[in-house]
């Protein structure tokens, strides 16, 4: 009875422990901080109590007990938020039917992925952890902060974040199926097919549930239809229960999956890398639709051979909310950088390109009231650089995540790694990880050869 | 009659509106007046650079303009040496996932006497959107194999290869490496060292037919003996053995570099070693044997997880202040474009501004031995120059004239067109 006492209680106490994520408190001192919605403040404070801001000023003073950074001459913005990205994960694609909407990366987490830490010293705190672009409804996805410190995998969730899911249009899921594997879709038309199938049978799976719960009213021994997770993650989807987050190229497959989903009641769809959403930036905005792309990167595929690095100029001044991600392990430790070229590629000002990065990526995945500015009440998420964010010239020096400092370039002996594996070799990998398409990471022709 | 004069008449109006929409590139006497003249090697100097014949006529405050010199007005505006990318696979390779639009890749492993410059697209459409960014010139560099070819300097506007061909070609060597190609590779340790010596007894096996072919050849040169037989591998070597010429040789971990370093010094080679991502860890020992280094690129993730987060962003600075010669590259194709972000992350980490941007113009031109002709603002030298309204490394800046081998070019490339007809879209929509 005792033992049991013990045994109850301990899962109890880990529980606890479990839900916790750790938070801080620091007064960033005589900064020059850029609000992203509130202006550029000279001279500012930023005091954050218990992981959240609490004030946003000149002169104030520190409650006892709470650590002082110094910020003069340096600037200090919202920490960096990346609205696809792969890091942090075990798997990353469930590459065995074109429509996979049960899985989840939630569900393979790694905490100890040191591209974590390396983000982090580039100023990002929130990242998308995405599932790959292999099938055409690929898995839910899972919002993430660079906690990097602690080894939980359930302390990377950024707690009460809107469900998200990957789709994918085009080359990759007409290679991974059509092409390699005489699946449909293998042509753009299938693609639209897939969807429209997939749609109609949630919304058969629904009717079927309902017609099931009316029935149960009257009669106690109806039968029940077979529960199906992917179609309840589906009938989610077309209840706007589940942001979409669609990995698409091309502005016709664009302009197909926006009719799609306004046949079937979808309002909430974000496009993903969306290189030709340029050519479509009038219908993307009158549908409300979101865009989050590649500051330059082209011709690495057919499919982005007739874009344009003014990509997301076009988009913003159309009216379309953009972000600029980086799906790369390389790229998310200079997305600063990467919002400056739009700057070169179409003269945004300097708070239309941070915005890129920091409160339009939020709003894309449903958390803008939390982070993406510095603002009172605002989660206490914070890059510091030295020099201007978006000159070439611009180091991060500290990044915080929730009120504690994860990343400090005064503090960076080298070896960063949380977890030494013992049977990990000391060779080094001769071609970067870079290299590597992510998107389609795990899939057949990964492993076999392309 | 009639039918032919309307269709006359068709074909002038259509070519009338075709030349007014096709911007191309022109030459003659320019002078660019007022302006702040970088030139990398004398300083910075204020007034007047004047183009004529394709070069650099004057330079400074005293230039008299010659009549009917076209005068483009400068003011608040720097003119700066075109930059040079020291390897990349420009012009051999159109979409990266497209295989029959690459062409940096021969079959076989000893392909020295394969030529870049023949694969050589010049109508590709990333060479403008590269130029566009200030970079004039790139070393185009065959990948694959042992000797993987002989890789061309070319300057990024002309219409045939010969047109763009800069003057200097190189054999590439790909030393033999050690090392996982990716995370995937699961073969031990031991594997991997057998591996490397097999493929080390591979390349010395090569070397030594090259040794015997050069002696044969200088022999039947020097009329005391018969000609060599028809071997184009062997034949492409021998300049190399002779060091009449430079070896190519790329290398990128640290223990690679040191066996590189003995290997090329046994030899007595003409070596310049590429990418070299891991000098900064055996940076004295380059130094130490004066092997000049192209490095890059530099936006690229670190070599090992336990290596700290900025090791290749201050690669090239660490190997600059052990003393190295060090040229930056970008490695890449669509993106050659970036050359100054690469040359300005180094130059952030610890390179500082000026050297980084040596190594994107005089430092690639000295390695390639062609610093009289190109890579700094001295009169006599070629017109390879941009005008921008600031700091080329910084993101911002744009680009206001360009000029390759004395051409204006037109600031145009895919990504500025479709820019300009998709900003306001018509028909948009209701």
């Amino acid at each position: 009875m005792k033992n049991s006492l013990i045994f109850l209680l301990t899962i109890f106490l880990v529980h606890c422990l479990e839900a916790q994520i750790p938070t801080g408190s620091l007064l960033i001192h005589n900064g020059t901080v850029i609000t992203i919605t509130e202006g550029t403040l000279e001279n500012t404070d930023v005091l954050i109590i218990e992981g959240k801001i609490s004030k946003i000023g000149k002169n104030l003073k520190a409650p006892k007990g709470v650590q002082e950074i110094d910020a003069t001459g340096l600037h200090v913005m919202p920490g960096i938020i990346d609205a696809h990205s792969h890091l942090g994960l075990l798997a990353i694609n469930e590459s065995t039917s074109p429509v996979t909407a049960e899985v989840w990366t939630g569900d393979a987490l790694n905490p100890l992925d040191i591209s974590i830490y390396r983000a982090l010293a580039g100023g990002v705190t929130t990242t998308h952890a995405m599932h790959g672009s292999a099938n055409a409804i690929g898995g839910q996805c899972e919002t993430i902060k660079m906690r990097w410190g602690l080894t939980d995998p359930d302390q990377l969730r950024v707690e009460g974040a809107p469900r998200t899911i990957k789709f994918a249009l085009g080359e990759n899921p007409m290679r991974s199926y059509g092409v390699s594997r005489n699946i449909s879709p293998r042509s753009r038309m299938g693609m639209e097919a897939v969807f429209r199938d997939a749609f109609a049978k949630a919304r058969q799976y629904e009717k079927a549930w309902a017609k099931y719960r009316e029935a149960k009213k009257s009669n106690p021994s109806a039968v029940a239809p077979e529960y199906n997770l992917r179609m309840e993650t589906l009938v989610d989807v077309l209840n706007n229960k589940v942001l979409i987050h669609c990995h698409s190229y091309r502005a016709d497959e664009i302009v197909m999956l926006m009719n799609v989903c306004r046949d079937f009641g979808i309002k909430r769809i974000i496009f993903q890398h969306v290189n030709e959403g340029f050519k479509v930036a009038p219908e993307l905005a009158k549908f409300g639709a979101m865009a989050s792309v590649f500051a330059d990167w082209w011709s690495y595929k057919f499919e982005v051979y007739y874009s344009t690095a003014y990509n997301a100029a076009i988009l913003t001044r159309n009216g379309v909310v953009t972000s600029i991600n980086s799906d790369s392990e390389e790229l998310i430790r200079h997305l600063y950088h990467e919002a400056a070229k739009t700057q070169k590629y179409g003269g945004l000002t300097d708070d239309e390109a941070l915005s890129l990065i920091t409160i339009n990526p939020a709003k894309q995945l449903g958390i803008e009231d939390r982070v993406g500015s510095l603002e009172k009440g605002k989660e206490g998420d914070v890059a510091i650089f030295k020099g201007h964010p978006l000159s070439i010239y611009a180091i991060p020096q500290m990044t915080i995540v929730d009120g504690i400092v994860r990343f400090d370039i005064n503090k960076d002996p080298g070896d960063m790694r949380l977890y030494i594996n013992p049977d990990e070799k000391v060779m080094p990998v001769l071609y970067s990880h870079s290299d590597v398409d992510n998107c389609m990471e795990d899939t057949f022709e990964f492993l076999f050869g392309e | 009659m009639k039918r032919i004069y309307i269709f006359l008449a068709a074909v002038l109006f259509t070519t009338a509106i075709y030349s007014q929409m096709v911007q191309k590139s022109r030459t003659g006497t320019f002078a660019l007046t007022n302006a702040k003249i970088y030139t990398v090697t004398q300083g910075e100097k204020m007034g007047t650079l004047l183009i004529r014949d394709g070069k650099i006529a004057g330079i400074g405050e005293s230039v008299s303009i010659p009549q009917g010199t076209e005068v483009i007005d400068c003011k608040g505006l720097t003119i700066y040496p075109g930059m040079i990318d020291g390897g990349d696979k420009l012009g051999l390779q159109e979409i990266q996932s497209v295989e029959l639009t690459q062409d940096f890749s021969e079959l076989g492993e000893v392909n020295p006497h394969i030529q870049a410059l023949t694969g050589v697209n010049p109508n590709s459409v990333l060479i403008p959107v590269t130029r566009v960014n200030g970079v004039t010139t790139v070393l185009t560099v065959p990948e694959g194999g042992l000797f993987t070819g002989t890789a061309a300097l070319i300057n990024l506007h002309g219409y045939t290869p010969d047109q763009m061909y800069a003057g200097f070609k190189a054999v590439v060597l790909s030393f033999p490496a050690v090392g996982r190609t990716g995370r995937r590779d699961n073969r031990t340790e031991e594997e991997m060292e057998e591996e490397k010596k097999k493929r080390l007894k591979n390349l010395d096996g090569v070397w030594e037919k090259a040794i015997v072919y050069a002696r044969i050849d200088s022999l039947w040169r020097a009329g005391k003996g018969e000609e060599p037989d028809y071997y184009p591998e062997m034949a492409a070597l021998a300049p190399v053995v002779r060091r009449e010429a430079k070896l190519l040789v790329e290398v990128n971990t640290a223990g690679d570099i040191q066996t590189a370093i003995k290997w090329v010094q046994e030899r007595k080679i003409d070596a310049v070693f590429t990418g070299v991502q891991e000098g900064w860890r055996v940076a004295d020992e380059l130094a130490k044997a004066q092997i000049p280094v192209i490095t890059g690129p530099v936006l690229e993730s670190p070599r090992r997880t336990s290596d700290r987060y900025d090791r290749p962003y201050a690669n090239a600075g660490l190997m600059f202040k052990a003393g190295v010669k060090v040229a930056i590259r970008t490695n890449d194709a669509e993106n050659v474009r970036n050359l100054p972000y690469h040359a300005g992350f180094a130059a952030a980490y610890g390179m500082g501004r000026e050297e980084a941007f040596k190594a994107v113009t005089i430092v690639p031109a000295e390695i390639f031995g062609v610093a009289n002709r190109m890579g700094s603002l001295e009169v006599g030298k070629e017109a390879n120059l941009f005008v921008a309204d600031g700091d080329p490394f910084e993101t911002k800046t744009q680009i206001r004239y360009l000029f390759i081998q004395g051409w204006l070019i037109p600031l145009e490339s895919r990504h500025t067109l479709l820019y300009d007809e998709f900003l306001n879209r018509t028909p948009g929509v209701k």
